[in-house]
């Protein structure tokens, strides 16, 4: 309990994680904030990644957290651009209004 | 070692603090700002277990970049000024408790398999690529990075041109009374069209725009 091992990262990664699931279902309002959830679910996939990368003594982890890092920076782009042009189209960002497609 | 520890919990408890309050708070700036703080406390974390390198680009590419493009976005759309409507309230009542058990549930066999884990011999085939403790963490990852995962590099490089194309054709519009330059007509014109030479009679003048 008192010496940090690999466990509590991980059981710190799998809170970080659920907190994020919990945001995208609860949140009705509006949809930076489920942008933010899925930022959220990512810096836990890093979290688990880097403890493994330090506890196996192997550089591979940390090579792909990199890349989970460039990925959610185009991804965090990508979505925000959508939020603006839907902003432009409908005047607000309601998770409700977004039923263009009657899905 | 005790210090270390310390730390340890101190940090982690600010993350998940910071995390909860992220999908909690009613106001998306707030939101935000506590996103923030989750990048900058798991950033110390990355720090404290011995990856430096990732820990300080955790701070610049998502508190310096990620967060700030949030936040823009943020100010941008008017999204305090919202009015919500009474729907959503009933709705709320519906889903919630189901997202919640889903995600207990989700939390709970996340601690099952977390627990039940033992690592096993000779799991790691790469031991090519081990840390050298006498390496510091940013020339380690240089050395790998440059030459055994060169194509990764590169698909990182191609994955950032593409969001930048992306969100510069999502969001581009033309708009109607701006004056712009035209690139072609600027490069096409030409000596006949663009000079005209005039013979000037003597105490007469010339016209110009006739």
């Amino acid at each position: 309990m008192i010496e940090i091992q690999l466990i509590h990262y991980l059981i710190l990664s799998a809170i970080i994680f659920t907190t994020g699931i919990v945001g995208i279902f609860i949140n009705r309002k509006n949809v930076i904030i489920i942008l933010m959830s899925i930022e959220l679910i990512l810096l836990a996939v890093n979290i688990n990644l880097i403890s493994f990368s330090i506890y196996l003594q192997d550089m591979t982890g940390q090579i792909f957290t990199m890349l989970i890092l460039t990925v959610a920076a185009a991804e965090a782009a990508i979505g925000l651009a959508i939020i603006v042009i839907f902003y432009r189209s409908k005047g607000s960002v309601e998770v409700e209004n977004i039923n263009q497609m009657k899905g | 070692m005790i210090i270390h520890s310390i730390f340890f919990y101190f940090f982690s408890l600010i993350t998940v603090f910071a995390s909860l309050l992220v999908i909690l708070s009613r106001n998306t700036v707030n939101s935000v700002f506590f996103l923030i703080l989750c990048f900058i406390s798991v950033g110390s974390l990355f720090i404290m277990i011995g990856a430096e390198f990732l820990g300080m680009i955790m701070l610049i590419v998502y508190v310096g970049a990620v967060a700030i493009l949030f936040l823009f976005v943020v100010m941008m759309i008017n999204v305090a000024g919202q009015t919500y409507s009474t729907k959503s309230q009933f709705e709320i009542k519906k889903h919630v408790p189901v997202g919640i058990l889903f995600s207990i549930i989700l939390l709970l066999e996340l601690f099952v398999i977390i627990g039940g884990w033992k690592y096993k011999d000779k799991f790691v085939l790469s031991k090519d690529i081990m840390i050298n403790p006498a390496m510091s963490n940013t020339k380690a990852i240089g050395t790998v990075l440059y030459t055994d995962y060169i194509l990764l590099f590169q698909i990182s490089g191609m994955i950032l041109l593409l969001a930048m194309i992306g969100a510069i054709m999502l969001t581009f519009r033309k708009r109607e009374g701006v004056k712009r330059q035209s690139y072609f007509e600027q490069i096409s014109r030409e000596k006949a069209s663009g000079v005209e030479i005039k013979d000037v009679p003597f105490n007469q003048g010339v016209k110009i725009n006739d």
